[in-house]
């Protein structure tokens, strides 16, 4: 075989190709949202698309994130595939009617008859100092609502792949992106790929323990790893990838062949992601367990200013390692 | 890009109702805010400054005109562009300077940072980072006023983006129905971050508030003097329970939309910035207007403008020594 060379793009770029190569294939995609043309996306994720596909399909808004999601919902039902922008997941909440009550619904209530194609990209993340309105990770939310699809990547790979599977999938889906790692490097194929929903990924391998981690979480999860195989644990880190729909069976198996689980994710930890899926392996791997299963979310505390504040919310590298150590009684 | 819409209409005579002394402290505030601004600005490029920066140069008259036409006790909400406001409102330049960088001093404990400084004191229910975030709560700070009989005025500030929100039809709706004590108060400075306003925005402003019977009217925002004076029109009428009212300021930012935003050729032409500095730059039309009634001379100007810098600078300083918070700060006021 001759050698490829592997090609690195980031987070963000993988996102851009993802939507630049499905705007080329369907002539239904478009992009909605506030400064997605010229200015592509104050991330400037979105940089160059209003260039090649123009005005009439990446579509700056003003700042009316309830009134262009429901412009979404109902361009969706009618024949088109728009992807909505909402640059910060803390403006979320103004669209939680569209959202909610409409997309979520809209299939079900009219028996099937209306479908509702669209995507919501929406950031996540603390740790840009940006306070308690611009730093909130609340997919758990859209994740317990029946009727929508959560998607978290955690790499460049999972990101376009995962992304050109939203905008084909026939259902509103959420698909969250951690504002933190859009710099962030990893292998992406030229070749065309897509990565289904509800299929976990086994991101390191590892006999002692299961680390479930989503979105940055999963570089935390895999940072603790390195510290565990330094005094002797084998961690596995597993990533869901998808909130919703969820790979129950992965997650329980690797609970049952580690037998210690810990889930890490950036939502609030109260009633929320870490809670369904530690509750998904504490029923599926019960007989198998040595220890309860661990969680580590956000503190329940709204997102501090102060740098050091901040930080203390987030979980952290040593703080994963230190339950994972604890819970293998390794001292 | 043009700048018609925010091209200046003549307001002779405004201001000569207040004394020297009162007009030489509208200058020392509008000189103080540009100060401040500009230390943010220096704070921030030395990194000593985490998070955003949106500064509010080029639009320092509206806040001082307005907030020199309230009471202590009135409220105002702010914005994401909101040290002026808290300033003008009354908040110190040192418990600023700490919120901003995160220190214990600060108005919120190091909790808030730039977008969130609130001051029950000077009656600032807070800066806001969500666009029309605080429009809701500008007209309950009304509503408790007159439900209270307080007299109270509340301002809502808000940027041109904001009209985007339907939430501010809501409250407009509710504000005029109730005859609600809040006076809107419309920053246009033409840009929604990246985008002109006439891109965002359909019709006439001010056919929007005029809809549900809220009198509204538009004044030059780079005019402290007409600011200061229709302020003073609207909040008098407002105070004496004839219900809302709609003013919207023509200004214009001079910097990026935060601090990050340099190259700003696509979306705006920097001679559309240079006209705007060189010919509408509220300090400068004021102090114009000052040196010509001869209130003050030039060196008086500057004597002001040289104490402000001092107090700024000490600001500065005493934020930069003050301390973090220390860790269970995190885990307080979550709750009352
Ligand atoms: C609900 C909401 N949507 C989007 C944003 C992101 N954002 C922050 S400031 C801004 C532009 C605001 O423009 P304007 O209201 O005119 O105020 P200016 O920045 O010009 O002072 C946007 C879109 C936000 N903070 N809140």
């Amino acid at each position: 075989m001759p050698e490829v060379a592997v090609r690195e793009l980031t987070l963000g770029e993988a996102v851009r190709e993802a939507l630049a190569e499905e705007m080329r294939r369907d002539p239904r995609v478009c992009l909605i949202g506030e400064d997605v043309a010229e200015a592509g996306t104050p991330f400037k994720v979105l940089s160059g698309l209003v260039e090649e596909f123009g005005k009439s399909r990446v579509i700056d808004t003003p700042i009316s994130e309830a009134g262009f999601t429901g412009v979404a919902v109902g361009a969706a039902m009618t024949g088109l595939r728009p992807v909505v922008d909402i640059m910060f997941g803390d403006f979320v909440t103004l669209t939680m009617d569209q959202m909610v009550n409409q997309a979520a619904k809209v299939h079900y209530m009219s028996g099937g008859a209306w479908k509702v194609p669209m995507v919501m990209r929406a950031t996540l993340g603390a740790s840009r100092r940006s306070a308690a309105q611009h730093s909130q990770s609340l997919h758990a939310w859209f994740s317990h609502i029946p009727g929508l699809k959560v998607v978290l990547p955690s790499t460049p790979y999972d990101a376009k792949g995962l992304m050109k599977t939203a905008i084909r999938d026939e259902n509103p889906v959420i698909f969250f992106e951690d504002k933190m790692m859009f710099k962030f490097k990893g292998p992406v194929p030229t070749e065309e790929y897509t990565i289904p929903f509800g299929v976990a990924d086994i991101k390191r391998e590892g006999d002692d323990i299961t680390i479930v981690a989503t979105s940055s979480m999963v570089q935390v999860a895999l940072g603790a790893a390195n510290m565990l195989e330094e005094i002797g644990i084998s961690a596995e880190v597993v990533d869901p990838r998808t909130t919703w729909p969820l790979d129950e069976k992965t997650l329980i198996e690797s609970a049952k062949k580690t037998s210690r689980a810990i889930v890490v994710d950036e939502g609030y930890e109260r009633y929320g992601v870490t809670a369904e899926i530690a509750s998904v392996i504490a029923t599926g791997a019960f007989y198998d367990l040595d220890a309860p299963v661990k969680r580590i979310g956000a503190m329940h505390v709204p997102v501090p200013f102060s740098p050091h504040l901040e930080d203390a919310t987030i979980p952290s590298e040593q703080q994963v390692f230190e339950a994972a150590r604890a819970m293998c009684k390794r001292t | 890009m043009t700048t018609a819409t925010n091209q200046p209409k003549s307001n002779s005579g405004a201001g000569s109702e207040l004394s020297t002394e009162r007009l030489l402290h509208m200058y020392k505030q509008m000189v103080s805010i540009r100060l401040f601004e500009e230390q943010v600005n220096d704070l921030y490029t030395r990194a000593l400054m985490p998070g955003l920066a949106h500064l509010y140069i080029g639009e320092e008259a509206v806040a001082v005109g307005i907030c020199e036409a309230l009471n202590r006790d009135d409220y105002i909400t702010s914005t994401h562009r909101g040290h002026g406001h808290c300033l003008a409102k009354g908040a110190a330049p040192d418990r600023m300077f700490a919120e901003l960088l995160g220190k214990e001093a600060g108005y919120c404990r190091g909790k808030g940072g730039s977008m969130h400084i609130a001051d029950p004191k000077s009656g600032n229910l807070g800066a806001n980072a969500i666009v029309g975030g605080s429009v809701g709560i500008a007209a309950g700070a009304a509503f408790s006023a007159k439900h209270l009989g307080t007299k109270q005025v509340a301002v809502c500030f808000f940027g041109e983006g904001a009209l985007g929100q339907g939430l501010l039809y809501e409250v407009m709706n509710l504000a005029r129905l109730w005859d609600l004590p809040v006076i809107y108060v419309c920053e246009n400075n033409m840009y929604n971050e990246y985008t002109h306003f006439s891109e965002t925005t359909a019709g006439e402003i001010l056919a929007r508030p005029a809809a549900f019977g809220i009198p509204a009217e538009s004044v030059d925002g780079q005019d402290v003097r007409a600011i200061y004076a229709t302020a003073k029109r609207i909040v008098d009428q407002v105070r004496s329970g004839k219900g809302p009212a709609f003013l919207l300021c023509n200004t214009y930012r001079y910097k990026g939309h935060h601090v990050g935003d340099v190259n700003r050729e696509y979306y705006r032409a920097k001679t559309e910035e240079q006209r705007w500095m060189a010919e509408r730059d509220p300090i400068k039309i004021f102090t114009d207007w000052i040196t010509g009634q001869k209130l003050a001379d030039q060196a008086k100007l500057d004597e002001i403008q040289s104490r402000a810098k001092v107090e700024i600078d000490a600001a500065a300083e005493f934020a930069i020594k003050a301390d973090y918070p220390g860790l269970d700060e995190v885990e307080e006021d979550i709750y009352a």
